[in-house]
């Protein structure tokens, strides 16, 4: 400590300084994220139909959950976002690799690369998936003329009204969007790797695989750990994009967790009921973000830099 | 970075290479159909069109009123980053320099309120927001932006104060001045690059959100950039070229501000590990 030990009154007053420099921000997390977190675990314990205001809110235990479990439409949703968040994200982690593993040479045009990484990043989720949407739309959208040209496809395919075909797209749209930010996280960690282990590995005579598979690898692997827990969590969370390329469809064969949550809510008005499914959707990624939080525990509990 | 380009770097061009066209097809076709006539855009695709046309654009703003989601979107999302970076930067400060009882347990709820669905919150935040008839109003939806918005700014400018030195503003405070002066006047302006990229990255979130925005607003009135695009309607058919025009126009200020500060945002992004 630059300043000495400081007396008690200092301590004591720095902290008060603290409390009061803080108090803002976390008056405002406390009103429009922990409040209204407790109120849809309430909510959840209620029968609470806008449709039939007369029912009132009587309190029904954990009937609402018990609905959940038995509902096939949210056993499917839970489904679809489950086969969701493993494609996309297994994809995403493989193309990112690569991509890191190639944009970590010493190479020119860092630059446009860095462009091209950030500017998908950067736009709404809803513009990409409508502009995927458009490429895979009707009969002749160019992701059909381009299959059909190069012979993968003999006639072209309607994506969006098929149950197992409309997830190409929806998925390449993630994919698209996301793998160059996965790029980003590892390329960071890849930076971080000390390069004379390389130097030691190749005086040893180690093979470039073997340089990835002993080194880089294992280096790799909290940044791997890190985009990993991201993505799951964010695939988890899908709405955006599904909402604009299928709405859910055909039928409710795409429907996300988080869409089947919304429309309970927002379209059948079940207040009680789509209060239980948030409670759900919250317990599983806060269970993926305590994990993440625990393995970034020592970040955060370093005070100073 | 060593400069060993030489054959061991070049089979990093193919897929970085790769990366490239991938991402700038999708833009190129974009704003290559946006300038194409209706009448052409699902006849059989040609890469590059032959004739371009700014009808869609024309009618996105003539008819359509697309100013006024861009007009609500400005304001949300600045009034958001306003009021996050102001507030967020005080507490940020007292997070990484002062010492208090309670600092830790309090940078993880901060955490981990970054990264709440926010789908758990939307329930009562209807609930609230009907009973307080601000539902279809800005501050109804400026109040929900900051479930996401001000963990995420003072997440990123704890990261950021901590990296900038301590003697300045201790010899600053060794000449007299309060802890508070010695913020205002020292570790502010040194800090001016960093609260400029936690705006940036606080505005581009703002700007995209699409959840929030399209259940607490009720009519194009107060409608954001991407839920207005979400909703475009043709009569008889989805009216493809004014989405794609709608697209770019949503676009374009984001990817500018991202480009500008693209060295910045990305160690921002990596060191704060924030969500994609």
């Amino acid at each position: 400590m630059p300043r000495g030990d400081p007396g008690y009154g200092v301590e004591r007053r720095e902290a008060r300084l603290a409390w009061w420099m803080v108090s803002p921000a976390l008056a405002a997390i406390v009103v429009v994220a922990l409040f209204p977190l407790a109120w849809t675990v309430w909510e959840s314990l209620h029968l609470h139909d806008l449709r039939m205001p007369w029912l009132g809110r009587p309190f029904i235990g954990l009937d609402n959950y018990l609905e959940a479990f038995g509902d096939p439409r949210f056993q499917a949703a839970l489904g679809h976002t489950l086969l969701f968040a493993a494609v996309s994200v297994t994809v995403e982690l493989a193309l990112g690799t690569v991509l890191a593993l190639a944009m970590n040479r010493a190479f020119t045009g860092r630059a446009v690369m860095r462009a091209s990484v950030l500017v998908p990043w950067a736009m709404p989720t809803v513009v990409s998936g409508l502009l995927w949407k458009f490429m895979f739309d009707g009969d002749a959208g160019i992701a059909n003329a381009a299959l059909v040209k190069v012979g993968a496809l003999n006639e072209p395919i309607v994506w969006f009204i098929r149950t197992d075909l409309a997830w190409v797209p929806v998925i390449l749209a993630d994919v698209w969007k996301t793998t160059p930010f996965v790029a980003l996280l590892l390329l960071a960690g890849l930076q971080n790797i000390d390069r004379s282990l390389y130097e030691a590995a190749r005086i040893d005579g180690a093979s470039a695989w073997r340089q990835f598979r002993f080194v880089t690898l294992p280096l790799l692997r909290p940044a791997i750990l890190v985009a990993l827990i991201f993505r799951t969590l964010d695939a988890f969370r899908v709405f955006d994009l599904i909402y604009v390329m299928t709405g859910g469809g055909p039928g409710t064969s795409t429907e996300p967790i988080a869409l089947y949550t919304f429309n309970s809510l927002l379209q059948y008005l079940r207040f009680g009921y789509g209060s239980a499914l948030s409670v759900i959707v919250f317990v599983v990624t806060f269970a993926l973000a305590m994990i993440y939080i625990r393995y970034l525990g020592s970040g955060i509990t370093e005070t100073r830099a | 970075m060593t400069g060993e380009v030489g054959e061991r770097g070049r089979w990093a061009a193919i897929p970085v290479f790769g990366l490239i066209l991938a991402t700038a097809f999708p833009f190129y076709w974009a704003i290559a159909s946006s300038l194409t006539p209706e009448s052409q855009l699902f006849r059989a695709p040609r890469l590059v069109p032959r004739t371009l046309v700014l009808d869609h654009y024309r009618t996105l703003f003539v008819e359509r009123d697309f100013w006024v989601p861009i007009r609500n979107s400005l304001v949300v999302a600045g009034t958001t980053t306003l009021f996050c970076v102001t507030v967020g930067a005080l507490c940020a400060y007292a997070l990484a320099r002062l010492r208090f009882r309670g600092k830790v347990p309090l940078l993880g709820l901060i955490l981990a309120v970054s990264m709440f669905p926010q789908i758990s919150v939307v329930s009562p935040l209807y609930l609230l927001l009907r009973a307080l008839h601000l539902i279809n109003t800005y501050p109804g939806l400026i109040l929900p932006y900051l479930t996401f918005a001000m963990p995420l700014t003072v997440w990123l400018l704890v990261g950021i104060f901590r990296q900038l030195p301590a003697e300045l503003e201790e010899a600053a405070m060794v000449d007299g001045a309060s802890r508070l002066r010695a913020f205002r006047e020292v570790v502010i302006p040194l800090a001016l690059p960093g609260l400029a990229t936690t705006a940036i990255l606080t505005f581009v979130y703002s700007w995209n959100e699409f959840l929030f925005a399209l259940s607490f607003t009720l009519g194009p009135e107060r409608q954001t950039v991407p839920v207005a695009i979400a909703l475009l309607r043709g009569q008889y058919q989805v009216p493809w070229g004014q989405i794609l025009a709608g697209s770019i126009v949503a676009t374009v200020p984001v990817a500018l501000l991202v480009l500008a500060f693209q060295r910045r945002i990305v160690q921002g992004l990596t060191a704060g590990a924030v969500k994609g």
